[in-house]
């Protein structure tokens, strides 16, 4: 800082820099953005990942189906009438995460229950038909599930989310 | 590097740190205060931008990575997954591929700097030597790389360079066997070229580490080639070299980024869009331009063993050179016979690349066993001799003295380089001179929307060309890469999304398997790729008598005729990158009677523009068999246009985004470089112009 120079024209010197700088590192960061941006889910990914349509007619009453949506599994559950009445009959403020079971169905179609299978503890995917709830069990860290795919126990912190689907026919949903 | 550091901590966290592991104070020493000669020209920017652009090769390379699959079945077609559907792969891709030209087109000028400023000359041996193992290495590391995406090129490469080892006796065949993994070229070949592609890299950057290392040991040579002798003669790195390093990296930036966004298939092979095929070897297989010299040596022996020989001895003899010139001066300006042969030996290569790429016969062959026995006298005869009989003009008395001497020598030596430059890039394209031109005619270059800088597809264009593809093509050729969705997306026909699920649920996929068991066919949907109009490759060529129709996804980067010189220099400045579309448009309109005297065989069609002339598809397109809605002309050279242009969207989804993004970053590089010019002259401006004008004082001031 001694230098004379550096002195002589302090404003029109310091703007150059700045502003060399700064353009400068705008075109850092600007490059940052591919090398970012590739890494999101590409395009092929992102149409593999439209809805599906799936046929509930070969279901039985009391049985539980995986299918796979974005590589997730979905679980379809045509829920027995006493399944329905176990998860219509707990009282919400026995519940860790409240919600009614009305809230978690279709109107109109309370036998089939449509949660994503993935515990929402740590990612594992819970047992069908186990547990003290008769619902899911989750072998890694023990969270239980009810009929109505609500956490009831353990670890995780909210009930398996519901992925977005509708009703197409009464014997048909599309998820996604 | 050498004696103690010159950082001094003030702080006492850091001073805590740098007692333990003194890294900060290395970095300060080495590009802080670390000291460069005053008179440096630009030319020694080289090392800095070829640092740069090790990092950019690793930084796109491990990008690259995450998308690529080495397998022979899935290389090509992960490839162009990632220039169609990954987020920016198609920039990330070009910039790997140009910036590995780049990388060499550097490297020349890095090497021939220092071999005309004597940068070999003691006490620089090893820092020579070291730079030589890292030439080998790039060379290496650049033909596996070129090995992957697994395209004709890519494949008989890697057979060719592997063969190099069949011509050791004795063991040859078994090293080759070896180096294969296999009995040819194939999967075990691709996956450990793959390893080593990536693992060499990384042994560069080691070596580049001994290299800088090296050089921060004896300090940089300059152009007068004198050592410096005071302080006066040496500036601080920073801000003074970081500056220029950065300045002329900016500026080389501008070149690179001119061949990634405009002509990024330029330096590249239209070939290596085929698909390797092991039994068809394509007709004319050059390597890529920076190796064409040392192919140009093997080709000019006629004996196999010697042939690879005189090939490795060619880089080899470059360890050899600072005990080969046997001159105590230096820099090549105070050497005037030395300066005369250097500008022959520079000559000499740049001919025997241009040879590289003409074929091995005749006149042709002669003059490259010429050149050839010339680059080794050079080292061998010349530069010993040279420097034993030469009379050097006298040197300067010390790096200040000429760093301040007006001399108009610094100037012709960048407008000598500046014209070597010139001439290398013209060479770097004659790989396309090496297509046959026999008699075939060149195809009409046409005008096309999509073309230059500012080129966008005309949307109705592209729907009646994708009609044309539907109605007619269709019947036998695939369009295997390209998905439904890719119809509605921007940048393409501009179909809405759901005309192109209607295209797309006119088709039958296959899927499955079903809770059953079994395949199914069912309506295609958006996401689907095109189905091909054959289950499989036998079962296409067995429809055609063994010719099977080219799948078309690529076609429009996959064929290319001869621009011949000088037009091919031209092609780099005009963006000319239709040669493909140009070539499609003209085959499909030159079907014409068969000349008396020409013998076509059974099952062919002549066709003007074919190589060869023998076509086996019959003509494709009539006057009137597709009816536009739009009432363009129904006639077979409005079809033609059509799909072509159809087709180059096909092969290039992103054309539109490459070239909108390409002049943001060119508009981009143009200010930066000005803004870096005027810092880097402020900078500058008191060891350039010191206030008292006699050397040997005065520019004590500028050392802050």
């Amino acid at each position: 800082m001694t230098n004379p120079s550096l002195r002589a024209e302090p404003t029109r010197r310091d703007f150059l820099f700045i502003a060399t700088g700064a353009v400068g590192a705008i075109g850092v960061a600007a490059t940052m953005v591919p090398l970012i941006a590739q890494m999101n889910p590409d395009a092929s990914t992102i149409a593999a990942g439209a809805p599906i349509e799936v046929d509930l007619t070969p279901i039985a009453e009391g049985q539980i189906i995986k299918v796979t949506w974005r590589g997730k599994p979905i679980f379809i559950s045509h829920r027995t009438k006493q399944e329905i009445e176990q998860a219509q009959s707990v009282k919400l403020s026995a519940l860790p995460d409240p919600q009614s079971d009305q809230d978690r169905v279709k109107a109109g179609h309370d036998q089939w229950l449509v949660v994503i299978g993935i515990c929402t503890h740590l990612g594992c995917i819970p047992i069908s038909k186990s547990g003290e709830y008769n619902g899911w069990f989750c072998p890694c860290h023990g969270s239980v599930y009810d009929t109505s795919g609500r956490i009831r126990q353990g670890p995780a912190p909210a009930n398996l989310p519901l992925p977005p689907y509708r009703f197409v026919s009464d014997t048909k949903i599309e998820i996604g | 590097m050498s004696g103690p550091s010159k950082f001094v901590p003030r702080h006492p966290a850091l001073k805590w740190f740098e007692a333990r592991l003194p890294i900060i104070g290395l970095m300060y020493d080495s590009f802080v205060s670390y000291p460069t000669p005053r008179n440096l020209n630009f030319l020694w920017t080289f090392g800095a931008i070829l640092s740069f652009l090790l990092i950019i090769q690793i930084v796109t390379g491990v990008v690259l990575v995450m998308h690529y699959t080495p397998n022979v079945d899935l290389a090509f077609n992960s490839v162009e997954h990632l220039m169609r559907d990954v987020n920016y792969g198609w920039l990330l891709r070009y910039l790997h591929s140009n910036g590995a030209a780049m990388f060499f087109f550097a490297v020349y000028i890095h090497m021939f700097r220092g071999m005309y400023y004597g940068s070999y000359k003691e006490p620089r041996e090893v820092l020579w030597i070291i730079g030589v193992i890292i030439y080998l290495l790039m060379m290496a590391t650049g033909f596996l790389g070129y090995v992957l995406p697994w395209g004709q090129m890519s494949y008989w490469a890697a057979t060719v360079i592997t063969n190099l080892f069949s011509a050791i006796p004795i063991f040859g065949e078994t090293i080759v066997t070896w180096l294969w993994g296999g009995y040819s070229v194939g999967n075990p070949t691709l996956t450990r070229f793959f390893s080593l592609h990536y693992l060499l890299p990384f042994v560069i950057v080691a070596f580049v580490v001994l290299h800088v290392w090296a050089l921060h040991v004896v300090g940089q040579n300059n152009p007068a080639g004198v050592e410096p002798k005071s302080d006066q003669d040496t500036v601080p790195f920073t801000p003074y070299a970081t500056l220029k390093d950065l300045f002329w990296f900016v500026a080389f930036m501008l070149i690179y980024m001119w061949f990634t966004f405009y002509v990024p298939n330029y330096l590249g092979h239209a070939d290596n869009y085929i698909p390797a095929n092991p039994s068809v070897t394509p007709a004319h297989i050059v390597p890529e331009w920076y190796y064409l010299p040392f192919y140009a040596i093997l080709r000019a022996i006629p004996d196999k063993l010697m042939g690879v020989i005189a090939l490795f001895a060619s880089i080899i003899v470059l360890a050899f050179l600072p005990w080969l010139d046997t001159s105590k001066v230096k820099s090549g300006r105070y050497r005037p016979l030395f300066k005369v042969f250097f500008w022959i030996f520079v000559a000499d290569c740049l001919l025997l690349g241009w040879l590289g790429a003409k074929p091995a016969e005749g006149g042709y062959l002669i003059a490259t066993r010429i050149l050839t026995a010339w680059y080794f006298l050079h080292f061998i005869v010349v530069l010993p001799v040279i420097g034993l009989m030469e009379k050097p003009l006298p040197l300067p008395e010390s790096i200040t003295a000429d760093a301040l001497a007006k001399h108009g020598a610094k100037k012709k030596v960048i407008a000598a380089t500046v014209a070597a430059l010139a001439v290398l890039v013209g060479l770097s394209t004659s790989t396309r001179t090496a297509q046959a031109a026999g008699e075939t005619p060149k195809p009409p270059q046409l005008t096309w929307s999509f073309s230059g800088p500012f080129g966008t597809f005309d949307r109705a264009q592209l729907q009646r060309g994708f009609q044309v593809y539907k109605e007619v093509c269709a019947a036998c050729h695939g369009l295997s890469l390209l998905s439904f969705r890719n119809l509605a997306e921007p940048g393409g026909p501009g179909f809405t999304t759901a005309q192109a699920a209607a295209v797309a649920a006119e088709a039958k996929v296959k899927d499955g398997p079903n809770d059953q068991g079994e395949m199914f066919e069912r309506p295609g949907r958006l996401a689907d790729r095109f189905p091909s109009p054959y289950p499989n490759a036998q079962a296409a060529a067995f429809a055609f008598n063994g010719a099977a129709p080219p799948d078309l996804s690529v076609i429009a980067k996959a064929r290319t005729y001869e621009r011949g010189f000088p037009t091919f220099v031209f092609d780099i400045f005009t963006q000319y990158q239709e040669a493909g579309v140009d070539y499609i448009t003209a085959l499909l309109t030159g079907y014409e009677d068969t000349p008396a005297d020409f013998k076509l065989p059974d099952g062919s069609n002549y066709n003007k523009y074919f190589p060869g002339h023998a076509i086996a598809m019959p003509p494709p397109l009539a006057d009137g068999v597709v009816t536009y809605a739009d009432g363009s002309p129904q006639t077979t050279a409005q079809y033609a246009k059509d799909v072509s242009a159809f087709l180059m969207w096909a092969a290039e989804p992103h054309l539109e985004a490459r070239k909108r993004l390409g002049f943001q970053v060119m508009i981009f590089l143009l200010v930066l470089t000005g803004l870096m010019y005027f810092t880097y002259e402020k900078v500058w401006h008191d060891v350039k112009h010191p206030p008292e004008e006699t050397p040997g004082q005065g520019t004590k001031t500028t050392r802050a």
